[in-house]
């Protein structure tokens, strides 16, 4: 630590440090407009000049002058607080002073600094733009709006575009005075390489960059900020939400560096994404099915009519007539009461949630092969990785803010390893890229494992005190050499070999995967295969070491936590279990059902054959999100009773005999569980619309209704209990989840959370090895559908799109859907980019626009599956993981056509 | 982008010369590369820069923001030589409107624009800090003094035959 006196404080730094950092983590605010903490400095403003040395020495810039050991450092003097308002004066001069009218008005560096220091800003006249400012590049942006004349050149935004979101999307224009901020050539920006993520604005320390929609909504002052968590994917960035009071509305969404996971950090859905929650179209009253529409009703009558019925279906069909999908976008409190619903008052283990469709192989491989199936390391400690091994995971776009960690880890030096049949940001950047063919990736693992075992690479230690079974393992990467694995994956051998020595080299490396490992028939065994790969290196248990798949939604972690599944009581404890049977009935005051329960998809399955004749569905849309979608509503018509809680009338709400408007994230309060384990609140910034109601109450009245009361003040009260119930809760409340959450597990109240998991011991004990064979796809293409079909997310959209397909940002980008199609397949079959085609398979077709280029193989079609009306799910295979019943949404068999015309070219190809 | 259709197709075999040449490219180039580009093409047209990014994997917006920040690059169409009139306050005086309405009817193009046959762009400046000469005409590098309309054109003209300006 090096000892420095800023303003006569003893005051301490780090080495490498600059007097600015060390100024504001002692608290003291030395001026500054081109300073970021997230951005390396460039001293272009001159605001921050201190003396160093004496009042009497010339003036140093403080944000890019080491601090030093025995440093004086004076930060304000009448010679200072003079070239202050001097450079202040002349940035006023070719500003428009317009606070009157401008949103960032009390929220504005240039402001403050001007009223600190009483700069004048008529001194020099006003500046006037010699060309026309007011049509730039975001002129047409529904998202962002760039003011030229509010802007001060400090260049923040540029450089957070550049260095931080590394999409390099915009540019200082010009030089001297008429220098602005600009795409190339000034394309309109969602034409250009922007991304979306609003960092621009976060970073801009005037009113220049700023939302467009918050125009007018309310200046800084009239917003309260409600801190919560992000309702998109599982990363579980804190944001605040900037509400007027007033109009009962979220105006724009902010963070703040410093917060554990996202260190300030949102992206385009965490930015943008909130405009559903004002729509129109959001369900304000409970509906009653009335012929082929619906008529609204008051919640006792819909109440009364559910509670009835789920009883007379329970009291004549038994546990196996009801079934109740809980959702992963609702709370951890809702999901605990979800499946007490199901269990006590329905007395079925009936219960399930989505995790099914991407997750649950990673909680079967992962508890199977360590006792627990989590992320095992912290988003934070990415970016100390030496090595990265991403397999079928699209950071950047599906966990964007894991991928912004991931560009701070290659930035400083890590090395990118990529296996995907997608050229993806990262695969582009990577400095090994395995492009190997849909469904192989058993096949690679093995032959990294089979070639880092064959070179002695293995950690011989790790295996021999920490694990078990390898001896059978080991025998069983018998047949796979990396040439035989190397044909069947269609990659050169080489990269195999690299790939296996870097990763097992690697001091840490870290694993990680998404849906790309699990969307498939053999999902649990790819899991397996990565746990077997992390333990034979001895990569895992260790900061940055470990495997980490990173969630879907923002709550899939938690809905798991929680036991909404038909195996698993809350905490993942064993439902057969005696002593874990004993103190849930004791706690709960009921006998457990002991039906064994089914999945989501046998569900459906079931409704088909008549043997579930109720279904409760809450936050989910199965008919968009299952597989093979025709017979999905199909089987779903066949119901006696269909509940649907929901906030907007989705595909499969339209098929229901009662919808229960709830409340989305915005409103309500409780916990999610992100993907890194931590628990974290969320709180209520505005009211729901209409009538509509938390979901946690909704679900309370329904027990009630059906003979088993439910009654809490609220959702911290719902907290303790399952606290109570879950070891891994145990230590937590909510006065301890205030700030920054606590990460499981935390079995105490004096506990700190655990930051990464499986240190000294795994869960089970020992790690268990698992001879993985190679199991081709279900559905190999052949002569009628040569191409293997794959389906995935886009950084714009999210699931099924009920919520962002409302965000204006997100279509002005992606309208509609379009397929991804390797120039020469594009050419064998007469496809041109932009041009509308038909996609076909076996189940169903879709049309989409095609997107030509070198982003997918030439043997493979990737679609997203966000677009209701062009749905990717009107094509995949129910083909299913026999473990967990996953569907195999990665892989089936596929042909394309031309269909018309080419339309403006697709731009949803990177430009490289 | 409906502009990527209406733009018309552009030879980017020279763009290709230009990065092979500089073979492993790195962010260093990139201003040796515009400059020969700009040669190639005479401006550096969108596309071409698109070409480069695309094959350096230098974003776009980096290779432009160079473009804009150095006066020699010209983001639009430019004539091989540049025509520059003055219409300072000395040259004024001295008849410099009638020089610039002589050689923008010799030339059959406005101030800001350039000859179809891509041979002259005319531009007009505040003062080109030869007041002694004035009325003055820079074309390229090259001042031209003491002027008259005839003369003026007379310059153009042998400029064209010859392909480069002489002294005068
Ligand atoms: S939104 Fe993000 S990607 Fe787009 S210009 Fe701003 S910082 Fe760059
Ligand atoms: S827009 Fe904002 S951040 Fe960007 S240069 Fe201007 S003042 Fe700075
Ligand atoms: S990365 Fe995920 S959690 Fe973070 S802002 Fe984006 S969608 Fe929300
Ligand atoms: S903050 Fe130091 S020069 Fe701008
Ligand atoms: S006024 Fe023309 S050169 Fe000065």
């Amino acid at each position: 630590m090096i000892r420095l006196t800023i303003d006569y404080r003893e005051v301490q730094a780090r080495p490498g440090q600059t007097i600015m950092e060390a100024a504001l983590a002692a608290g003291i605010e030395v001026p500054h407009l081109c300073h970021d903490p997230r951005l390396s400095p460039v001293g272009a403003c001159r605001l921050c000049q201190v003396h160093v040395g004496g009042i009497d020495r010339a003036p140093v810039l403080a944000c890019i002058t080491q601090a030093s050991e025995g440093m004086t450092v004076i930060t304000e003097s009448p010679e200072l607080a003079a070239r202050r308002k001097a450079i202040l004066e002349l940035l006023l001069s070719e500003h428009r002073v317009a606070c009157t009218t401008c949103d960032a008005d009390g929220g504005c560096v240039l402001q403050d600094l001007a009223y600190r220091y009483g700069a004048d800003e008529w001194l020099y006249g006003a500046y006037q733009h010699g060309e026309p400012v007011a049509l730039n590049y975001t002129s047409e942006n529904r998202g962002i709006e760039y003011d030229a004349e509010k802007c001060v050149r400090c260049g923040r935004c540029v450089r957070f575009c550049d260095e931080v979101q590394m999409a390099s999307a915009i540019t200082f224009d010009g030089r001297g005075i008429a220098m602005k901020v600009n795409t190339a050539h000034g394309r309109p920006l969602h034409q250009s390489d922007c991304e979306l993520c609003g960092g621009c604005i976060r970073v801009c320390p005037t009113g220049a960059m700023r939302e467009r929609a918050a125009m007018g909504l309310g200046r800084a002052k009239d917003l309260a900020a409600v801190r919560t968590t992000c309702t998109y994917c599982g990363v579980g960035c804190q944001m605040d939400l900037q509400v007027n009071r007033r109009l009962n509305r979220i105006v724009r969404v902010t963070s703040a560096p410093g917060l554990p996971v996202n260190d300030g950090h949102l992206c385009v859905k965490g930015h943008f994404g909130f405009e559903f929650v004002n729509s129109p179209e959001r369900l304000t009253d409970p509906l009653i099915r009335e012929g082929d529409g619906f008529r609204t009703a008051s919640w006792d009558e819909a109440i009364g009519l559910v509670g009835s019925r789920l009883r007379q279906i329970r009291d004549r069909g038994g546990p196996e007539a009801l079934a109740f999908m809980s959702s992963c976008r609702c709370t951890n409190e809702e999901n605990y009461l979800m499946q007490k619903l199901a269990r006590a008052a329905a007395s079925t283990n009936n219960v399930d949630q989505c995790a099914t469709t991407c997750h649950a192989p990673t909680v079967a491989g992962l508890a199977a092969a360590f006792g627990s199936g989590a992320m095992t390391n912290s988003t934070r400690e990415i970016r100390d990785c030496r090595v990265m091994f991403v397999i079928g995971c699209n950071a950047t776009e599906a966990h964007p803010i894991v991928g912004l960690e991931m560009k701070r880890a290659l930035r400083s030096g890590a090395t990118l390893i990529v296996c995907d049949p997608r050229r993806t940001w990262l695969a582009d950047h990577a400095h090994i890229f395995i492009q190997h063919r849909p469904g192989s990736d058993n096949m690679l693992i093995n032959a990294m494992m089979s070639h880092i075992v064959g070179q002695g690479l293995y950690d011989r230690k790790f295996v021999a005190e920490r694990c078990e079974d390898f001896d059978a393992f080991r025998e069983g990467l018998g047949g796979y050499t990396v040439e035989k694995a190397a044909r069947y994956c269609g990659v050169e051998p080489g990269l195999i070999r690299q790939a296996a020595e870097l990763y097992a080299r690697g001091a840490p490396s870290g694993i990680f995967y998404t849906l790309g490992i699990t969307e498939h028939s053999c999902g649990t065994d790819n899991v397996k295969n990565l746990a077997n790969l992390a333990m034979l290196c001895g990569q895992i248990g260790k900061p940055s070491s470990g495997i980490n798949p990173l969630r879907g939604q923002n709550n899939v972690q938690g809905g798991c936590d929680m036991g909404a599944m038909p195996h698993r009581l809350p905490g993942y404890q064993d439902w057969k279990d005696p002593v874990s049977r004993e103190k849930f009935q004791k706690a709960w005051g009921v006998k457990l059902p002991e039906n064994s329960g089914g999945r989501v998809t046998h569900f459906i399955e079931r409704a088909g054959n008549g043997e579930v004749k109720a279904l409760y569905v809450m936050g989910e849309d199965p008919v968009m999100s299952e597989p093979n979608q025709t017979k999905v509503i199909a089987h779903l018509r066949k119901l006696d009773f269909l509940v649907c809680q929901e906030i907007f009338m989705s595909e499969t709400a339209r098929l229901a005999h009662v919808i229960l408007p709830g409340a989305c994230f915005a409103e309500k309060d409780g916990t999610f569980t992100c993907s890194e384990r931590r628990v974290q609140r969320i709180r209520r910034a505005v009211a729901p619309p209409g009538r509509a109601r938390p979901d946690w109450e909704i679900l309370c009245s329904v027990s009630t209704a059906m003979g088993y009361p439910m009654n809490y003040p609220g959702p911290a009260e719902v907290f303790a209990e399952l606290a109570s119930l879950m070891p891994s809760y145990a230590g937590m409340n909510y006065a301890r989840l205030e700030g920054d959450g606590l990460q499981w597990p935390c079995p105490t109240a004096e506990h700190p959370g655990t930051r990464f998991l499986h240190e000294g011991k795994f869960t089970r004990g020992k790690g268990l090895f698992h001879s993985i064979a190679f199991q081709p796809q279900k559905e190999e293409p052949d002569a009628e559908y040569p191409l293997i079909l794959s389906t995935g997310r886009t950084l714009y959209h999210y699931n099924v799109g009920t919520m962002t397909r409302r965000m204006a940002v997100a279509t002005q980008k992606q309208p509609r859907n379009f397929v991804e199609i390797h120039e020469d397949a594009a050419a064998r079959y007469g496809i041109r980019d932009g041009q509308e085609v038909v996609v076909r398979s076996r189940r169903g077709r879709t049309t989409a626009r095609a997107a030509v280029g070198r982003k997918v193989r030439p043997d493979t079609i990737w679609m997203p599956f966000h677009f209701v009306e062009e749905s990717a799910n009107a094509l995949t295979i129910d083909a299913f993981d026999p473990v967990t019943a996953t569907a195999e949404y990665k892989c089936c068999a596929a042909r394309i056509e031309p269909s018309g015309p080419p339309e403006a070219a697709s731009r949803q190809q990177p430009s490289r | 982008m409906p502009q990527a259709v209406a733009e018309k197709k552009l030879d980017l075999a020279p763009v290709a010369r230009i990065v092979a040449a500089r073979a492993p490219f790195t962010e260093g180039d990139a201003i040796s590369a515009l400059q020969d580009m700009q040669d190639a093409y005479g401006y550096l047209p969108r596309q071409a820069l698109d070409e480069l990014a695309r094959l350096t994997g230098i974003p776009v917006a980096k290779l432009y923001g160079v473009a804009t920040f150095y006066g020699q690059f010209f983001l639009q169409p430019h004539g091989k030589h540049t025509v520059r009139l003055c219409r300072g306050t000395a040259c004024h005086v001295r008849s410099a409107p009638k020089i610039l309405s002589a050689v923008s009817r010799h030339l059959g193009v406005g101030d800001g624009q350039t000859t179809e046959d891509m041979v002259f762009s005319l531009e007009t400046v505040a003062c080109l800090g030869t007041c002694f000469l004035s009325p003055v005409m820079l074309v390229d590098s090259q001042y031209f003094g003491q002027l008259t309309p005839d003369r003026a054109v007379k310059v153009l003209e042998t400029i064209r035959g010859a392909g480069r300006p002489e002294g005068g």
